[in-house]
């Protein structure tokens, strides 16, 4: 059962999963708290955009994907804070318009590449040193920037509460757009394109059914996340399925779970 | 000595909307003013440029002496309309009261900070609900711990956006009730919106007579005229509400 941790590519998705999991659970409270779950979809499809365009490019896809998504997402808070769009339409538009792109990236291509099914379903076999030490500045910076979470969880409880005590929410915005979708980049080789967003968003929905304060929410999202990824690359290794599916899966299973019990409770 | 609002001129506009024109208006420290119209009279908008949340196209706007932007927030209470608070947000009153000391969000509420939220839901006979959810308190209970997070720091000025929206005549009377001996012990300066013209009569010191532009400002009896009232609002409403506030 233990064997796993002698082998070097699990070694590297188990501590991709555990930082990934850290980072989309710590930023998916906001998320989830903010009403923005379509977010995490529409910047994981801008990031097959980038990925794609890094494919075409013959570059390293994820060096390409991270300011490809970060553009998307600066344009989508700029459009949301500009216009009368409600936040699904806005994100909706940025979403179609780089999944079309990344389409047409991959058919100028002119030959068939795995590489873009891996990003799109997730590859713990492609993790390298390279993801990781990534991941790690990432997780660095979320510690060096948690004081910001005050200022985050006030302007997610009433925003023009927090602008009266002079919080900048737009900039604050802008901030937290650009952490979310370099964390849906960094997160992608271990859950996958297509599943990153409910990374986002299950966690933190399980956390927000077991507690009353936005603290502790945010503390269990982050240890729910942590141990579904471990566990969840665990049990895709020996049943040799993928793991950001199997990942989900366990996530959405404990969600039920927490909720059918809290359920009986009442 | 510098009065608690200085309003010279202000005017606002969106393009060819006009949203506030030549308002023009001295509140000194320590009154209790109401700001009456009727629905898009501009009176959250008005409370909107007091605490700095709006610019202004045009005029001039002083709090205690500093433009609203300029001005501490510890110097100002506000409590929003509960309507529009996510009630779903998972947290306990006194976490709530405490975003009133720290105007952040606490990630956990320390032992001197406990002790200033409890004393600040004690002054709203509402320590009982430290430790409930938002979602557990009913309107009233819910507009007590915001009263509460409002009068935290002591604020020199506290503004209300219709506080009584949501919650029963009992609540309400209370509210108020809490509000004046507030007023009393600490001598600060209340602003509050209010569609209800018989509060706005009992209550204040000052009325002001909204519909975009100034009908009316000074003490209730002449700002609530029903000349003025019919100005405001097309009508004069009940009959025995004019009769109320003529007496």
């Amino acid at each position: 059962m233990f064997e796993i941790l002698s082998l070097p590519f699990m070694q590297r998705a188990l501590v991709a999963g555990t930082l990934v999991g850290f980072l989309s659970s710590y930023y998916g409270v906001f998320v989830v708290q903010r009403g923005l779950g379509f977010l995490g979809s529409g910047l994981a499809h801008a990031a097959f955009g980038g990925v794609a365009l890094g494919i075409l490019l013959n570059q390293e896809p994820l060096w390409i994907a991270v300011p490809f998504t970060v553009i998307v997402a600066i344009g989508i808070t700029y459009v949301k804070d500009r216009t009368n769009l409600g936040s699904d339409t806005t994100i909706g538009i940025f979403f179609s318009v780089s999944m079309a792109l990344g389409i047409i990236f991959i058919f100028l291509k002119r030959q068939y590449t795995s590489d873009a099914f891996n990003y799109l379903f997730g590859s713990i076999l492609s993790v390298t040193i390279t993801d990781i030490i990534f991941s790690t500045i990432l997780v660095l910076i979320t510690i060096l920037l948690s004081p910001f979470w005050k200022r985050w969880a006030y302007s997610s409880f009433d925003r023009e509460l927090a602008q009266a005590d002079r919080i900048p929410v737009q900039l604050d915005d802008y901030l937290l757009s650009i952490l979310i979708a370099v964390t849906i980049v960094v997160s992608i080789k271990v859950v996958g394109i297509v599943l990153i967003a409910a990374f986002l968003v299950i966690p933190p929905a399980t956390s927000r059914l077991i507690n009353k304060s936005f603290s502790k929410m945010t503390f269990s999202s982050i240890i729910i996340g942590v141990l579904t990824a471990l566990i969840g690359l665990w049990i895709s290794y020996y049943m040799d399925v993928p793991s950001g599916a199997t990942i989900i899966l366990l996530q959405a299973s404990l969600f039920f779970i927490v909720m059918i019990i809290r359920s009986t409770k009442r | 000595m510098s009065p608690a609002i200085e309003i010279k001129n202000l005017s606002l506009s969106y393009g060819d909307i006009i949203v506030l024109e030549n308002i023009e208006l001295t509140i000194s420290k320590n009154s209790f003013v109401s700001i009456v119209g009727p629905n898009g009279a501009g009176k959250t908008t008005l409370m909107k440029i007091l605490l700095g949340l709006i610019k202004i196209n045009s005029g001039n706007v002083k709090i205690f002496g500093k433009l609203p932007n300029e001005v501490d927030p510890a110097f100002i209470g506000y409590v929003p309309q509960i309507k529009t608070m996510d009630r779903s947000f998972p947290a306990l009153a006194i976490e709530l009261v405490t975003s009133g000391i720290t105007r952040r969000w606490p990630w956990f509420v320390k032992g001197h900070e406990k002790q200033k939220s409890l004393e600040a839901l004690s002054l709203v006979k509402a320590t009982n609900l430290a430790n409930r959810t938002l979602s557990e308190l009913s309107g009233g209970e819910l507009q007590r711990v915001c009263l509460a997070r409002s009068i935290v720091r002591n604020p020199k000025l506290v503004v209300l956006d219709e506080p009584a929206t949501g919650i029963d005549a009992i609540g309400e009377a209370d509210l108020y009730n809490l509000l004046e001996a507030y007023q009393e012990k600490s001598g600060a300066t209340i602003v509050m919106i209010t569609h209800d013209w018989h509060v706005a009569n009992h209550h204040s010191d000052f009325v002001l007579l909204l519909n975009r532009k100034q009908v009316s400002f000074g003490p209730p009896a002449e700002a609530l005229s029903e000349e003025n009232l019919r100005i405001a609002f097309g009508h004069i409403g009940h009959l025995h509400k004019s009769k109320l506030i003529n007496n």
